[in-house]
């Protein structure tokens, strides 16, 4: 697809839909979101990239294999799990630490975070993975 | 905490691992300074002697799965000892001798590796007082039988012969196990000891019968006992190290280890009088005869073996002070001379080029040494006093005489004992007496590490008979007590007066000469019954399999089409035949009678989703269908946000817009062609895709009506907030509450995604290649094959690009 207008807004869409998708992995704990949707979106917009662009240039623009996403959030979801051995709790208990902010308030931050962080990696991972390849040929 | 038989029984497994290392390193001397770990082991036995002999027994315990009730128990008393010291002491001469029958074999490494974590799980077999821990042994045992018959793996037949040691052994630890079980839980313990301990309630017990059946099983076919014998003859595909030590001298000892272990819970019931001595007889008897009509001498040698376990079995079967204490003896003075033989037919295969005794002759001369040991042994497997073999044959004809059918059996040991002598003659004194032959290697003197093993066994024969008093009486007293259940001393002597027993080995020993000069016509006898062969249990064992393959392919020729399509429709009718027979049967019809709540709204999304779906199933062109489809998609997204779930509802809207993407990538591909399904397809098509539909508007109705439970989403709605500082409970559920769940489907959408993306860059061309390339290896164009519809999954509707 060899479009200007498209091409012009996609350099625009996509940290839009990045930060957009980050956005939504980090409030998901509160509100409407989470890693699932938000790994759904960070893909998206490398889809509409490669639609724009081309799939070599989103690869180029990814800087790293989608396969590889899927190992690392594995092991990151993996590794948030295991925090809690190491405490003595059993796999996968939660562990919540919190910080004062000056002028912010309390900020709490916790191993679910981290772990929907993996979902939102093989998200991201799984999906490029299987569209990719067949936008390529 | 005592951890001393655990840790002998690691650390063959630890070594094990480093063996192929350490090969590497040393070479040449591995053999000798693996053998270094069994001799250790050995003497760590040995050291608890005194204590064993007293009668008493060592016990330790480590909790491994404590909610099954299965402990890390193991228990050393005379049965264990005796036998611990035979798989430790002749390991060590196996793995020396090993180093020199495979010198400069590549694999070396490998066969030390097997051969050792063969004797760690023989250890755990003996020692185990938990019988499912005995049990999780008993099946190392046969998978490392499996790895060392199947060591010389580039050859089909012995691939086959692995395979076939496997499925016989490992089908019977599968009734064992299930007997096991029924064991526990008939004496409400998976202790040995304890078990042990109530024979008569065992006996008594209804459960008695069927794990009695199930046990045998497992011991028989471990122990190579008719019908299942034919697998031993075959396992000699392996190396000849690992026939001296696995199938000879120690892992067919299993079964009988097994039978003596339970036969104070078990035994002394008609029916294990009945089932064990008939099995042990008839086995006895036919493959001795089997064994002096081979020529080669490690068949010979098979089928002497798995007569050797028909009359360990049938003593045990007898039962009683005499009986056990023949088979103690005769268990231990066949190890010793069988395991020398076998070390001898490999030693002249090594040296001469062949182990056909009707092509060796006259060998004494050039390999004096290795003659001697073999003419020893033979002596002792022939019953020849003053050696060990005298003394075991003789209590087993004293044990005979006084036997139940007294009679049969008597005659049965005394034929098969002249046959066995025969055997012991041809396969020990024929190869070094004579006139020379020429052999396809010029004869010579084979190294140390070849014939020490076969003379240490066959001295030990030697010193072990002329002076049982030395050691052999107190282990063997041991022993007897152990599987008794009862002390009892064991006193053997050479001379026991002129007595029946006597003179039935004179018979024997006659026999065996007369047996041994005719054996030629004696064997063209035998080729005449040869096509009843055919017609044995390794023809059935074959016909199992065929037919258990053919099962196999055509059940997957039936459910595995490679069209997408059919496995959709196969998944669809199972799912609407099981829920629909139980909504059928168990279920009632609700009708929803509430419409108050309904909006306009909603009737609006349905009526879209409706005219959508009819849409999508009526468009002409694919894109059209995709279109339509996401509409659909859209419309359930709203349902979401109407009904207040915007997690859902979101996520619904992501994923559809990227299912559209992904079909219109998919359909690209394939080339524009119109209606390609006959009518009576597409009927069938929309007549389980009707069925479907109805079903599941039945079963969410019903299942939004039936509350068994109080629902859970209050207590999660309770704590999300104070325990997992969230107020997304859709999202504390996922990431935290069940957290477990989504990291298991999180693996399943990863291997689906790779899965997918290894269908889409391995094309049949491609795969077809590299299936060629490799065609050393086996699976290669099979797997090849298999892929081959995936791949390419509607080759009907024109080739995919």
């Amino acid at each position: 697809m060899n479009s200007l207008i498209l091409k012009v807004a996609t350099r625009f869409m996509l940290p839009l839909l990045l930060l957009f998708s980050i956005f939504l992995l980090l409030r998901g704990h509160n509100q409407p979101g989470g890693g699932f949707s938000g790994g759904l979106v960070g893909a998206s917009a490398f889809v509409l990239y490669s639609f724009a662009f081309g799939v070599p240039e989103t690869r180029q623009a990814l800087g790293v294999d989608p396969r590889g996403l899927i190992g690392a959030g594995l092991l990151v979801a993996i590794g948030s799990g295991l925090l809690a051995l190491f405490m003595g709790r059993p796999f996968m208990t939660s562990v919540w630490g919190q910080l004062d902010v000056p002028g912010l308030g309390t900020l709490y931050f916790g191993t679910p975070l981290v772990f929907d962080a993996g979902v939102y990696l093989v998200v991201i991972g799984v999906t490029l993975s299987v569209i990719l390849p067949l936008a390529e040929e | 905490m005592a951890v001393g038989m655990l840790t002998a029984i690691l650390s063959g497994f630890v070594l094990a691992i480093l063996a192929p290392g350490l090969y590497r390193i040393v070479r040449g001397g591995a053999g000798w300074l693996l053998a270094l770990l069994p001799l250790g082991l050995a003497i760590y036995f040995a050291s608890h002697a005194p204590l064993i002999a007293s009668g008493d027994a060592l016990s330790e315990s480590n909790s491994w799965v404590p909610a099954l009730g299965v402990d890390l128990s193991f228990r050393l008393d005379g049965l264990s000892m005796l036998l611990s010291l035979l798989i430790t002491g002749v390991g060590a001469l196996i793995l020396v001798y090993a180093g020199g029958y495979l010198a400069g074999h590549p694999q070396l490494g490998r066969l030390y590796a097997f051969l050792l974590m063969f004797m760690g799980s023989m250890l755990g077999l003996v020692l185990a007082d938990n019988i499912l821990l005995l049990f999780v042994f008993w099946e190392l045992t046969s998978i490392s039988s499996y790895l060392l018959i199947g060591f010389d793996h580039e050859r089909a037949a012995a691939r086959s012969a692995a395979l076939q040691a496997l499925l016989v052994t490992g089908g019977g630890g599968l009734a064992l196990m299930a007997g096991l079980l029924l064991l526990g839980q008939a004496g409400g313990s998976l202790e040995l000891s304890t078990l042990l301990l109530q024979a008569d309630h065992l006996r008594s017990h209804p459960l008695y019968l069927p794990s009695l059946v199930l046990i045998l099983i497992g011991a028989f076919t471990k122990s190579a006992q008719f019908p299942f014998h034919f697998w031993l003859p075959g396992a000699m595909e392996a190396p000849t190290p690992v026939s001296a030590y696995l199938h000879s001298a120690t892992m067919v000892k299993a079964g009988i280890y097994l039978l003596a272990r339970l036969s104070p819970a078990l035994g002394g019931t008609d029916a294990w009088f009945l089932s064990v001595t008939t099995v042990g007889g008839v086995t006895m008897l036919l493959s001795a005869w089997l064994a002096i009509t081979q020529s080669d001498m490690k068949r010979i040698l098979a089928y002497s073996t798995v007569s050797a376990l028909g009359t360990l079995t049938l003593l045990l079967g007898l039962g009683g002070t005499l009986a056990v204490q023949a088979a103690m003896a005769f268990l231990v003075g066949h190890a010793l001379y069988k395991g020398a033989l076998f070390l001898v037919a490999g030693t002249l295969d090594h040296q001469t080029g062949t182990r056909d005794v009707d092509r060796l002759g006259g060998l004494f001369r050039a390999m004096p040494i290795t003659a001697l040991a073999a003419g020893f042994a033979a002596l002792s497997m022939a019953g020849i006093a003053p050696l060990f073999g005298f003394l075991s044959k003789e209590l087993f004809y004293e044990a005979a005489l006084r036997a139940p059918a007294a009679a049969w059996i008597t005659a049965a040991a005394v034929t098969a004992n002249i046959l066995l002598a025969a055997a012991a003659f041809i396969v020990g004194i024929r190869p070094f007496l004579g006139k020379a032959v020429p052999t396809p290697k010029p004869a010579r003197e084979a190294p140390l590490s070849l014939w020490m093993g076969s003379v240490v066994l066959a001295s030990l024969g030697a010193v072990m008979g002329l002076w049982p008093a030395l050691g052999t009486d107190g282990l063997l007293s041991a022993a007897g007590t152990a599987v008794l259940g009862e002390t009892v001393s064991i006193h053997l002597s050479l001379w026991h007066g002129l007595t029946l027993a006597l003179a039935l080995s004179a018979v024997t020993l006659i026999g065996g000469v007369i047996v041994y000069v005719s054996r030629g016509l004696l064997r063209r006898l035998a080729s005449r019954w040869e096509s009843l062969g055919q017609f044995g249990p390794a023809r059935w064992y074959e016909l199992v399999l065929l037919g258990l393959n053919g099962l196999a392919g055509g059940q997957t020729r039936l459910l595995q089409s490679g069209y997408l399509r059919y496995y959709l429709m196969i998944v669809l009718v199972a799912t609407v035949g099981l829920t629909g027979t139980t909504l059928a049967t168990r279920g009632h019809l609700v009708k929803p009678t509430d419409w108050s709540g309904l909006h306009f709204y909603d009737v609006g999304l349905v009526v879209l989703i409706l005219m959508a779906t009819v849409a999508t199933v009526l468009a002409r062109t694919r894109l059209a269908a995709i279109a339509a489809l996401g509409v659909v998609g859209y419309s359930v997204a709203l349902v979401f946000v109407v009904f207040g779930a915007p997690d859902v509802a979101m996520t619904q809207f992501l994923i559809e817009t990227l299912t559209v993407i992904l079909f219109v990538l998919v359909f690209y591909h394939l080339p524009e062609t119109p209606a390609l399904s006959s009518a009576l397809a597409r009927g069938r098509d929309a007549l389980i895709a009707t069925t479907v539909g109805v079903l599941m508007t039945a079963f969410v109705l019903i299942a939004t009506e039936v509350q068994y439970q109080p629902p859970i989403s209050e207590y999660f709605a309770e704590h999300s907030l104070p325990d997992a500082h969230g107020r997304n409970l859709v999202n504390v559920i996922l990431v935290d509450f069940r957290g477990l769940d989504t990291l298991g489907e999180l693996t399943v959408l990863a291997a689906a995604g790779i899965g997918v993306y290894a269908l889409l860059k391995l094309r049949v061309g491609k795969q077809r290649g590299t299936a060629s390339a490799a065609s050393g290896s086996e699976c290669a164009p099979s797997a090849g094959d298999a892929s081959l519809p995936i791949a390419n999954p509607m080759p009907k509707e024109g080739e995919v690009s």
